[in-house]
């Protein structure tokens, strides 16, 4: 049993309790499904302080978050910011335009300076993949991936999963069809790990340029890779994808990789594969309709399914507020 | 402490309470994660039985309140509190399984303020293990039960352990051992 020193200030909690160690959120391949669960619970908690009318608690007084941002962000970087000033941490924003990144100071330096001046957690977001990798192997502070590159956005899929599971309870054999450029998306990669986690069906679905390369459409996919994921199931056909779905997510189409001869027209796309009122008719009756943002209107959903009461995108950017002080919350713990 | 001794204290307890407040006009019972929780459930029905009245119960968890950030491998899930009805000038009966330190009673102050203004809150604790490091005392108290630091209190309720009782466990020696 867990009982430090300090003695038991809190009643001890059944063994079975889940703990949290981690020091960074990189992405979600590394954690288990009762560490999602444990984070998405947190985030339950957090929700109750949102809704209070001065949402702030003192959880992390005298900590200091910095989100370093190498990318342009609106929802993320606030979201973040608001999450740490809710659990009254100190929060620090540096965008690469406006910093010694300008002058060539490198991803480590800007880092060490970081640290040097007193902060704890760190959000990264950074155009690379694999940049906050690289990051936690040379810091102490509590790292969390805000998004890197095409790799991972592991916030993104939790505040997806915690939207789900409010709407549809427990998640295992659920239906989730994903739409859109999937090798271009880590909002997908995230939560292709997530979902697979909690024992969702993932469908994935969208014009083969924009499937992973070695991924066959309407086969699982795995073996080849090395990764075993039996629930994944790709899809070219939208109608077909859309079969019997409790999920429905749009990716946002990355316009600037729209040019060029691997990707359809955009007139193309939107005929074949944006989430309409007639295709949304072939989903399960009230099924989540869901997207990252920013939505390109009328391209990846027609307006009058963004808009309607099946669409959760607001919800979306709301709950990931409540997700993100759960992860911060978890990741600023003292060193054991 | 058995079963039955829980029982007969909870009951006693429910009876001070109603004593005290002459009756339940204007009570919230608010449970402190994880086993106050279940405790003050188990109060307002004993409440029910005596005055065939209900008393609103709430729950608290206090993580976030607390005086030092707990480290990474004992944080568990943080729960969601809830306060049934607006706390604002009604009498709060706190209820929390063991009394220690009191820095968890002092960070339940803290949350229960930020819910609002209780006209009074009043603490009640099943065990009373001494050792205060700050200025806080029950007002109704199951049992008081001296220990020394070193030792453990454990209290264990159907709802969460699948039986009642309150132990006293000694660490196994570690080598080295101060005394």
């Amino acid at each position: 049993m867990r009982n430090e020193a300090a003695g038991p200030r809190r009643p001890v909690v059944a063994q079975e309790s889940p703990t949290w160690h981690r020091r960074y959120l990189l992405d979600l391949d590394e954690l288990t499904s009762q560490e999602i669960l444990l984070l998405l619970d947190t985030a339950e908690a957090m929700r109750e302080v949102l809704s209070r009318e001065v949402p702030r608690v003192p959880a992390l007084r005298g900590v200091t978050v910095v989100n370093l941002f190498y990318e342009p962000s609106t929802r993320t970087r606030a979201s973040f910011e608001l999450a740490a000033k809710a659990l009254g941490a100190d929060v620090v924003n540096i965008t690469a335009e406006q910093s010694s990144v300008k002058k060539g100071e490198s991803l480590l330096d800007t880092v060490r300076t970081i640290e040097a001046l007193g902060a704890k957690v760190l959000v990264l977001r950074h155009w690379q993949s694999g940049a906050p990798y690289l990051v936690a192997r040379y810091t102490r502070m509590a790292v969390v991936n805000a998004g890197d590159g095409w790799h991972a956005h592991p916030t993104q899929a939790l505040l997806d999963l915690y939207t789900m599971r409010r709407h549809l309870g427990e998640l295992k054999g659920r239906k989730v069809v994903i739409v859109g450029d999937i090798l271009h998306s880590r909002v997908a990669r995230s939560n292709i790990w997530g979902l697979s986690a909690l024992g969702a069906h993932v469908v994935l679905c969208g014009p083969p340029p924009f499937l992973p390369a070695g991924w066959r459409p309407n086969e699982g996919i795995g073996g080849s890779e090395g990764i075993d994921l039996p629930r994944v199931q790709i899809e070219t056909g939208l109608d077909q994808a859309l079969e019997g779905a409790e999920v429905v997510m749009a990716l946002r189409l990355q316009r600037e990789r729209m040019q060029g001869a691997m990707a359809p027209s955009m007139r193309e796309y939107v005929r074949l594969y944006q989430i309409d009122e007639r295709r949304l008719s072939r989903a399960k009756p009230g099924a989540l309709v869901m997207h990252p943002g920013p939505v390109n209107e009328g391209i990846e959903l027609a307006p009058a399914v963004a808009r309607s009461a099946q669409s959760v995108i607001d919800e979306q950017v709301t709950n990931g507020v409540a997700v993100r002080m759960a992860v911060l919350y978890l990741l600023a713990g003292r060193e054991e | 402490m058995t079963a039955a001794d829980m029982g007969r204290a909870l009951r006693r307890i429910a009876h001070e309470i109603l004593e005290r407040n002459k009756g339940v006009e204007g009570l919230v019972l608010v449970g402190m994660y994880t086993r106050g929780v279940p405790l003050a459930f188990r109060l307002a029905q004993a409440i029910k039985e005596f005055e065939g009245q209900e008393v609103p119960v709430g729950s608290l968890d206090i993580g976030p309140y607390r005086d030092d950030i707990p480290s990474r491998g004992t944080t568990f899930p943080l729960r969601r509190s809830h306060m049934p009805v607006d706390i604002d000038g009604r009498k709060v009966i706190l209820v929390d399984d063991v009394l220690y330190t009191g820095r968890s009673i002092r960070a339940a102050l803290d949350a229960l303020m930020d819910f609002g203004r209780p006209s009074k809150v009043q603490l009640v604790v099943l065990v009373d293990r001494g050792h205060r490091e700050l200025p806080i005392r029950p007002d109704y108290v199951g049992r008081n039960i001296p220990t020394s630091r070193w030792e453990e209190v454990h209290v264990r309720l159907v709802e969460v352990d699948g039986r009642d009782e309150v132990v006293i466990v000694r660490p196994p020696e570690e080598e080295g051992d101060e005394e």
